[in-house]
């Protein structure tokens, strides 16, 4: 009976799971969403503990452990995401994402443990000859969560560092070449192992006990997944990182699963293959942003082809800069103000200071609008989440289709620390590591102010000609400071 | 290989399962407008927190004197939780500046 009411539980929690993820999708009902798939989490994660019964009927016991993991992971993780900041909120996904991974490995370490010290025996009739059968389903599962989740911990816990810049990019000469060997290496041990399950078991007697050597392969396959996570997240730059997240997410999602086929699970199953499915997809939009195909990504590429992009630059004039006072007179007088924010407000935290101007701005009869672009920021929709954290309201933010048909009647675009998506060698220079990335046309406006730190090139390490055309201005300095100061500068005129 | 075909048919309403949840899936990620791409992808990332319950299964059916399965097996319950709590807090944040907006607006 018990066994039934569980039953119905992971039901119930694999409906909540589809219907959150849908209502996800819709900006009024996100949140509802989210606190039903919660929800359902939480009554699935109490019927495991309390009603999950064995093929033999036995329930679980060491609940001591069971609630002392709860309880850490519990108050560590709401300590951690009440206290991560807007801007580190991708950096934070990462690693959560990680931690599922690694749980998910863990899991299959444990289990392909068990696997082998109960080995089924049987005795050939001829000959009496000991055999042991080993549950071929069974161990693909575990093989295959044992290695996705294994990429999935290293290679988020390298875009974890990547993201809050402990990690610098890094890259060598025939990488690529490294990284089909360590690939290679991790699937010629697993299918060893999958195909001489059987033959790795010496006898003590009549019981099999298995060998050092098929130990050694299974943990060599362990650590050449944790290695390939490493070396295929290292060389691919920080505009790809959102791509690789939401892979790894998706990655995670089928090791899940994979624990769902070992232990009949369905709720597992559920949840597992439908954020697998759901993340694969959301990867291949990213791409499609970025006009790149996810095998490109996949092989990280990026590394390779913006030096080449690099070499092949022509000679640019001089860029000129505005002062403050000018700037300020520019936008005050204006009668459309386009607003072009992009990872560099994020990191100066000017979300807020952005708002500042842009009220400020309004009551002077200025039309206020900011752009889009679907991947600026570190993750799509990022700025729309810091912009909301500063209480921009929703009407005001234009999706790059529309704010690029506005940008012919906009008096001044103000560019905040976006770069590569306001490139206009996307469209002009076939030779481009961007060439053919949808951009925001901010050319288009009458003038143009783009607030830097420096002359550095962005993300993607090119060049940026946008900086060098006549009607664009520089306005030097960090996002929020230029920012305060402006507002200052606008409120005496 | 016999025996991978016989596991397929033990476990075909698992395959089932699997082959609508890849349709289910994607349909329902394919209307997500691009706003609410990071949310999206954080409850997704909260949601195969599930695997937790694989954890407590093996914390749950560890022998008490296999010291590597309860080890391991404790290591996965704190990361599995860390997976499923932080996930769902982290977006549940990321969505309520949406909501405070909607609010004032």
């Amino acid at each position: 009976m018990e066994l039934n009411i569980l039953t119905l539980i992971y039901l119930i929690g694999a409906v909540t799971f589809i219907l959150g993820l849908k209502m996800l999708a819709h900006p009024a009902r996100a949140r509802r969403g989210n606190l039903l798939a919660a929800f359902g989490m939480c009554i699935a994660i109490l019927g495991t503990i309390f009603l999950y019964k064995d093929e033999q009927g036995n329930g679980l016991h060491n609940y001591g452990w069971i609630f002392g993991g709860i309880l850490i992971g519990g108050i560590i993780g709401t300590l951690a995401a009440k206290k991560v900041k807007m801007t580190a909120m991708p950096e934070m996904v990462s690693m959560f994402n990680g931690m599922g991974g690694a749980c998910a490995a863990l899991i299959s370490i444990v289990e392909f443990n068990r696997l082998v010290s109960h080995p089924v025996i049987t005795s050939l009739p001829p000959s009496g000859f000991l055999s042991v059968v080993v549950s071929q389903g069974e161990l693909l599962i575990i093989l295959l969560g044992l290695m996705i989740g294994s990429v999935s911990f290293s290679g988020s816990m390298i875009a974890w560092g990547k993201l809050n810049g402990t990690i610098k990019d890094f890259s060598f000469k025939g990488q690529h070449i490294l990284n089909l060997i360590i690939l290679a290496g991790v699937f010629v041990l697993a299918v060893y192992l999958f195909v001489n399950a059987d033959d790795l078991f010496r006898f003590d007697g009549t019981s099999a006990v298995f060998t050092l050597k098929g130990h050694l392969i299974f943990y060599g396959v362990f650590v050449l997944a944790l290695l390939y996570g490493v070396f295929f997240v290292m060389p691919i730059g920080g505009a790809d990182m959102p791509v690789v997240i939401s892979l790894l997410n998706s990655f995670t999602g089928v090791a899940a699963a994979c624990g769902g086929f070992l232990y009949d699970n369905k709720v597992m199953l559920t949840g597992g293959i439908l954020v697998g499915a759901a993340g694969t997809l959301l990867t291949i939009l990213m791409c499609k942003a970025m006009n790149r195909s996810l095998a490109n990504v996949l092989i990280g590429s990026f590394g390779g082809g913006n030096k080449s992009g690099v070499t092949g630059q022509k000679q640019h004039g001089t860029y000129k800069e505005i002062t403050l006072s000018d700037a300020a007179v520019l936008m005050a007088y204006a009668n459309r103000v386009m607003i072009v924010p992009g990872y560099g407000l994020a990191v100066a935290q000017a979300q807020h200071a952005c708002h500042d101007l842009e009220k400020l701005l309004v009551e002077r009869g200025v039309d206020v609008k900011y752009a889009i672009h679907p991947v600026a920021g570190r993750m799509p929709g990022h700025m729309n989440v810091l912009l909301a954290e500063a209480d921009v309201s929703y009407e005001k933010l234009l999706e790059m289709e529309q704010a690029n048909e506005d940008f012919p009647t906009t008096d001044v675009a103000l560019v905040l620390g976006a770069n590569d998506v306001v490139n206009p060698a996307a469209k002009t220079d076939p030779s481009s590591p961007i060439y053919g990335m949808p951009i925001l046309e901010v050319e288009l406006a009458k003038h143009v102010i783009v607030n830097k730190r420096s002359m550095k090139p962005g993300y993607a390490g090119i060049e940026n000609d946008l900086f060098f055309q006549k009607k664009t201005s520089m306005l030097f300095g960090d996002a929020k400071k230029v920012l305060q100061d402006l507002i200052a500068e606008i409120k005496n005129l | 290989m016999n025996s991978v075909l016989s596991w397929i048919t033990a476990n075909q309403q698992m395959i089932y399962i699997v082959i609508l949840m890849i349709f289910v899936g994607i349909e329902v990620i394919g209307r997500v407008p691009s706003v609410l791409h990071t949310p999206l992808m954080s409850g997704a990332n909260a949601i195969h927190g599930v695997v937790i319950i694989g954890a407590i299964i093996v914390m749950g059916k560890a022998e008490h004197d296999n010291y590597l399965a309860l080890i391991l097996g404790f290591l996965a319950v704190i990361l599995g939780t860390l997976n499923v709590v932080g996930g769902f807090v982290v977006t549940d944040r990321m969505l309520e500046m949406f909501s405070k907006k909607k609010k004032k607006s």
